[in-house]
């Protein structure tokens, strides 16, 4: 590529970034120096009107209306021209390849935010006042800066299959050899082939429970550890009595945070498998009927379940959001 | 529930004290985790500088006692390209991802600290019930919203046949990309921003009001700078998010290579290249240098962000 060719396809592109900041800003400048001179009521409907207005509209048009149109298709066909009432939701029950999405998101749902979890509160436990501490958190919390598409790539690199009589070239394959454990196409053993998909997930994942359980911890009151010190507590003993209980909320908040993660996921499997070998989640199938095979009605049906299976979470944090403003 | 904090410099690590588990099984359990979160990254790393026919015949853990490096991976994807890598190598779509996440990440924290602060600070009837409203939308996942909106743009909104809102015109470019961005992401931007804003010291606010300031002034005199170090915080998040997305452009670039981010052509990549390494691990890495970077030298940030949207205090 030369300079040229560079100025050629990229110029006008960094132009554009530079338009779009420039009429934001330039626009609420403007706004800004005269709204200035306004006083008493009218300050107040401009204001609102610049200030709320905008995102309002925005995350009306881009999630509220669209939710309702979505509730609405998965009650028509594959190209939305007739009503079928139910058939899509019936449809998804019995289709055996949406079961299969349905089971494993279910293992997704159940194994992977337990899993973040405990680590996460293992770690942060264990790193607590540790020699070295920030370097440990930096190296597992790294993974969170990398897209899921890398991380699925870094993985699949990991788990890449040779005949057993050559030189492997996956360091998985390799363990597996020098243990002695048969050799596997990962990625191709199902059911097995699930949890590979997960620790990918996991490996991205963890640094963030980490992180936020080991701020709980160290806002855990120096007298309650030293209190249950005096009474003898160690070891494991006050991990259990003091740690989990003062930390219980949070443990909650990366549970559920993990979950609805777990239950949107997409990438890694459409990097790694596409969903093929029994690997299928309900996100990725959803793409798949709205974007593969073009049913609207199936997709849509899809969306809602996942949305069903987020509502519990979304009402759970709204209920504790009132009883917080109450206080 | 938890706000910023503006404390500066506030180590992670507390002052040492009393401790559940130091011993050294613990030091010995840490050190082998994070030994095996760092080893794949260092897989890729490593595989990026060897040659083809060294990737195909051998692991790339025998490179540390056979060292032989080559920079010529990263000359085949940064500059002379090739094959399905794209006639110009990755930097094209590097500047697309550069593209789409300036604009969504300016947009949505600028909106939503807008509308944090008049959510906070403007008094007006069904104040709660928006606010409420705004917070419940964080609950529909984006999966509800892809379609719709992709027809949106494409056909504007008709009702009974007629032509309520034209197209957009936006199909195929870049916009498509970053505007769904900055609507997906204004819910939880803004309810991080109110967290934060609406935390202020009222008498601060209220003496400027007093001195005759009005909403604009108190915004942009007041509420903005003291905002910045949350503003930040919630940038790189987004920045993070935005970079690192892989549906959004997915369903809004179109299948076009022309506005297709980093994480889209290395999808692609992935899967039409199969095991052509000596390609797509100089060009996953080079894709993921830019969040690295931002991450390591802004992590302070980040990691504040991060504990303002999910402890309670």
């Amino acid at each position: 590529m030369t300079w040229s060719s560079f100025l050629n396809s990229s110029g006008p592109k960094i132009l554009q970034i530079l338009a779009v900041l420039v009429i934001f800003f330039g626009f609420y400048g403007i706004a800004f120096a005269a709204g200035a001179r306004l006083q008493g009521k009218k300050q107040n409907v401009l204001a609102l009107s610049l200030f709320l207005v905008p995102a309002l509209i925005l995350a009306m048009t881009g999630l509220g209306i669209p939710a309702v149109q979505t509730f609405i298709e998965s009650f028509k066909n594959a190209d939305s021209s007739k009503w079928v009432g139910f058939a899509n939701y019936t449809r998804a029950f019995k289709d055996p390849d949406i079961l299969l999405a349905f089971r494993n998101t279910m293992l997704w749902i159940i194994i992977s935010p337990v899993v973040v979890t405990a680590l996460g509160l293992g770690l942060a436990t264990m790193l607590n006042k540790m020699k070295r501490e920030a370097l440990a958190k930096s190296l597992i919390f790294m993974p969170m800066a990398i897209s899921f598409v890398g991380g699925s790539l870094i993985w699949n690199l990991m788990y890449q299959y040779q005949e057993p009589d050559m030189n492997q070239t996956g360091l998985v394959g390799q363990i597996m050899k020098s243990l002695g454990i048969p050799l596997q196409h990962l990625l191709l053993w199902s059911p097995w082939n699930n949890l590979f998909l997960m620790a990918v997930y996991i490996w991205g994942t963890t640094g963030f429970g980490m992180v936020i359980l080991s701020a709980a911890i160290k806002n855990i009151p120096q007298d309650i550890e030293e209190a249950a010190q005096l009474d003898g507590a160690s070891g494991f003993t006050l991990f259990r009595t003091v740690t989990v209980p003062m930390v219980k909320t949070t443990i909650i908040v990366v549970l559920t945070t993990a979950m609805v993660g777990t239950l949107k996921l997409f990438d890694v499997i459409h990097t790694m498998t596409g969903g093929n070998f029994k690997t299928d989640v309900l996100s990725n199938r959803m793409f798949d009927e709205h974007f593969v095979y073009l049913n609207n009605g199936r997709g849509s049906t899809l969306a809602i379940l996942i949305f069903l299976g987020v509502l519990p979470i979304t009402y759970y944090n709204i209920r504790s959001l009132r009883a917080e403003r109450k206080h | 529930m938890a706000t910023l904090k503006l404390k500066k410099n506030k180590p992670l690590v507390a002052p040492s004290g009393t401790k559940p588990f130091t011993s050294p099984i613990a030091s010995a359990i840490v050190t082998v985790i994070a030994l095996l979160w760092t080893v794949p990254t260092l897989g890729l790393v490593v595989t990026s500088f060897r040659t083809k026919e060294e990737i195909l015949s051998s692991g790339w853990w025998t490179s540390f006692t056979n060292p032989s490096f080559t920079l010529e991976n990263f000359r085949t994807v940064l500059l002379t390209g090739g094959g399905s890598l794209g006639s110009e190598g990755m930097i094209p779509f590097a500047v697309n991802s550069l593209a789409i996440t300036i604009p969504a990440v300016v947009l949505s924290v600028g909106f939503g600290l807008m509308a944090a602060y008049a959510l906070a600070w403007i008094p007006f009837r069904f104040s709660n019930h928006v606010f409420y409203g705004l917070f419940a939308l964080q609950g529909v996942p984006l999966q509800l919203s892809l379609l719709p909106l992709l027809t949106f743009f494409a056909t504007g909104v008709q009702i009974g046949g007629h032509q309520i809102l034209p197209p957009l015109g936006i199909v195929g470019t870049l916009a498509a990309v970053w505007f769904p961005h900055v609507m997906f992401g204004l819910p939880l931007v803004t309810y991080l921003l109110h967290n934060f804003v609406s935390a202020l010291p009222r008498e601060l606010l209220e003496a400027a009001r007093v001195d005759g300031a009005n909403h604009f002034e108190v915004f942009r005199k007041i509420v903005l700078p003291l905002s910045l170090p949350a503003v930040a915080s919630i940038a790189i998040f987004q920045f993070l998010w935005i970079w690192n997305d892989l549906l959004v452009a997915l369903v809004f670039a179109g299948g076009t290579d022309d506005v297709a981010p980093l994480t889209l052509h290395l999808a692609n990549l992935g899967g039409s290249l199969g095991s052509k390494w000596e390609n797509v691990a100089p060009a996953a890495l080079f894709s993921i240098i830019i969040p690295l970077i931002v991450f390591f030298s802004l992590q302070r940030y980040f990691v504040r962000g991060l504990l303002a949207g999910s402890v309670k205090s």
